[in-house]
């Protein structure tokens, strides 16, 4: 900062750099100044797309803020009328919510390839914080705008979820009124969360921007999950990423608007379709798929306390409120959870097995999280529960012993060896 | 060491395997419980080039308003609405016309009845819920705008409630008023068997069988949960047709800027 401005370069671009250097901050940030890994996979296009979906949801959810009611009343009827008088209104409203969807994927995606490549490990710690606290973000903005549409799912799904935080001792009910405005889910619940559901999008950009300024200070992560150690390890990012990133944003567009126009409500309850009615309660209160591995978790813990007696000190429903928050948080302390100083899942045989492990595990959890909680499915639900968690600490003390292969001396060593394998 | 850990994971990734297979068959013995899956049956808008048989929903629309429209409502559609399914304007006017509708207040404050147009919505059968309950012991028959979207395979399982009425078993006990239908999912329903042999008698001269009229209605109601179907499908098409074409312009363009460093 303290060098003296670069004199003023002729024209209206030059006239705008000397004043304010946005096309050089675009150019490191983005361009062709911005050194990345040469080999990043097509597993590292899911960042950038994130980005367009969260751009998406934004754009979409505006124009449907301009014709929705947020009224008990009329909420469900608006939906349906910008569905038929708006015009493509069904088209906001399906990219709206087929976007959130797509969003909840891409992120997964985003999250798994920071798990297999140790993209959280140093220095990277802070970067997966900020990443973290967005998933937590999207987590609350999605729930809040299933409610909107004030459908039996809407209501109930909001029903159920608020009253969780009436486990907590003491202060649970007072916080379920706050949240609710009233003594049960209703118009003041709805105002409060489309008010909020406006908002935190814009919370999610501020935190998008900390997660990228720290993504700048050490650069992307890679496949190998060694350091950039010479100019010769890394491209620009422009030409070369925005133009792989660009064929990713081209098949990521495939399949969403195959959802969009061909099966948009194939992610959705039917009984969302169904106007919110408090006298009748869904035979199976669902979440949206992307909450089913931490519904499951919530579902599957029991009564904590001594074994063939009465003595219960912390209730299944506590337990499972922490265990459900607690399936999120443990992810905070993960790049201390893996001692290993090698990132890449490459490099660690065991862990390798760990990781998809732990990934099917999430799939199982999902699927119990579906069903109603009964029979073998509580079974299968509280197995892999506990596997989850052992997870963790399977890792912390496998992580600190495990043989790993060896890594190779530099990016652009491995790039140009695996080139030569190819000829 | 690193191989025993290695066949530790081994035996657990196995047991989550089984425990997976093993899970996939019990919620298949759960999920069905006592009520019957609907019959497949294959429908003109199914696919990504599905389209609306207009004949069917047409006639569809007839046992809607011969039938279906003595207890259940149809809100979100307007009259105007049918010239989607084929209707032309003079049919629509004459329709909307042999229906009385609330209007006002006027000058004078009162509400006055006057024939319909072709803007006006639907009537319902009822004053309110209350009233539809007390008729139909303590049941309110739903709206049937959304109902397409507000059930699962609702094509086929409409189609197969509407034909699937039989005799209850010796074990179902059945309330006042209710009749047995294993598509149901409690099979308890208060609705009577709607639709019998000649319920209808259809203009264009299609024999009126209790399938028919279930599959054309079906049809009717399939327009009228999705109105904007074809035209959502056609831009669909256009969309991913222009998609393929971009990503690969980006496919090759990347091949292209790669080699450089190659």
């Amino acid at each position: 900062m303290a060098q003296a401005p670069s004199p003023q370069a002729p024209g209206i671009k030059g006239w705008i750099e000397y004043r304010l250097p946005i096309f050089s901050f675009i150019d490191h940030s983005l361009g062709s100044k911005y050194p990345t890994p040469r080999n990043l996979n097509y597993w590292w296009n899911f960042g950038s797309i994130a980005g367009i979906c969260l751009l998406m949801q934004i754009l979409t959810g505006l124009f449907l803020a301009m014709h929705y009611t947020a009224q008990s009343g009329l909420a469900f009827d608006s939906v349906e009328s910008i569905m038929r008088n708006v015009n493509y209104g069904w088209l906001l409203r399906y990219a709206h919510a087929v976007g959130a969807s797509m969003f909840f994927v891409v992120v997964y995606i985003h999250i798994v390839r920071g798990l297999y490549f140790g993209s959280y490990k140093s220095p990277r710690e802070l970067l997966w914080w900020f990443g973290l606290v967005i998933f937590l973000l999207m987590m609350a903005t999605a729930f809040m705008g299933y409610v909107l549409p004030w459908g039996q799912m809407s209501f109930w799904g909001a029903t159920v979820i608020t009253n969780l935080f009436s486990a907590i001792p003491g202060v649970g009910q007072s916080i379920v009124h706050l949240l609710w405005g009233g003594f049960s889910v209703d118009n003041p619940t709805l105002n409060r969360f489309y008010a909020l559901h406006f908002l935190l999008p814009f919370v999610i950009v501020g935190v998008v921007i900390f997660h990228i300024w720290a993504l700048h200070q050490h650069g992307s992560n890679n496949p190998l999950g060694i350091d950039v150690k010479t100019p010769q390890d890394t491209i620009p990012f422009h030409p070369y990423y925005t133009v792989k990133d660009c064929v990713g944003f081209g098949v990521f567009f495939i399949v969403f608007s195959w959802f969009v126009f061909f099966a948009p409500n194939s992610l959705g309850d039917p009984d969302n379709y169904i106007p919110a009615n408090p006298m009748v309660t869904p035979p199976h209160i669902v979440p949206e798929w992307y909450f089913l591995p931490f519904y499951a978790i919530l579902r599957s813990m029991p009564d904590i306390g001594i074994p063939f007696t009465s003595i219960v000190f912390v209730s299944s429903k506590l337990a499972g409120v922490i265990g459900m928050f607690g399936s999120i948080l443990i992810f905070f302390f993960l790049p201390w959870i893996d001692r290993s100083n090698v990132r890449s899942a490459t490099f660690r045989p065991v862990f390798k097995i760990m990781f998809w492990v732990f990934l099917l595990n999430g799939f199982v959890l999902g699927y119990v999280g579906s069903q109603p909680p009964a029979g073998s499915m509580l079974i299968i639900g509280r197995i892999a529960l506990a596997y989850y968690f052992l997870h963790f600490a399977i890792l912390y003390y496998i992580s600190g012993r495990e043989k790993t292969l060896p890594l190779p001396e530099s990016i652009s060593k491995a790039v140009l060896e695996s080139h030569d394998h190819h000829h | 060491m690193a191989n025993s850990y290695g066949r530790l994971m081994k035996k657990i990734s196995l047991f989550i395997a089984t425990s997976l297979i093993s899970l996939a068959a019990a919620s298949a013995a759960y999920s069905e419980g006592d009520q019957k899956a609907p019959r497949k049956l294959s429908w003109s808008f199914e696919g990504i080039f599905g389209t609306v048989d207009k004949q069917a929903a047409q006639r569809g629309f007839q046992v809607y308003k011969e039938v279906c429209s003595a207890c259940h409502s149809l809100n979100r559609i307007a009259f105007r609405n049918l010239t989607e399914i084929g209707f032309s304007e003079e049919e629509v006017k004459a329709l909307a016309a042999s229906y009385q509708v609330t209007d006002g207040p006027n000058d004078n404050g009162d509400m006055f009845q006057r024939p319909g147009k072709p803007s006006d919505y639907f009537v319902p059968p009822y004053a309110n819920a209350k009233a539809a309950s007390a008729i139909h012991h303590g049941a309110v028959p739903p709206d049937l705008s959304l109902i397409i979207k507000a059930r699962h395979d609702a094509p086929n399982y409409i189609h197969s409630l509407l034909t699937g009425y039989s005799p209850a078993p010796a074990d179902v006990q059945l309330g006042e008023g209710q009749y047995y239908n294993p598509y149901f999912p409690s099979g308890k329903l208060n609705m009577p068997p709607p639709l019998s042999e000649g319920s209808v008698t259809y203009t264009d001269g299609t024999p009126a069988t209790v399938d028919q009229m279930a599959s054309d209605v079906v049809n009717f109601l399939q327009w009228a949960a999705e109105p904007e179907m074809e035209a959502r499908k056609q831009m669909g098409l256009k969309v991913l047709i222009f998609l393929a074409v971009f990503t690969g312009f980006m496919i090759v363009a990347k091949r292209n800027i790669w080699k450089r460093i190659h």
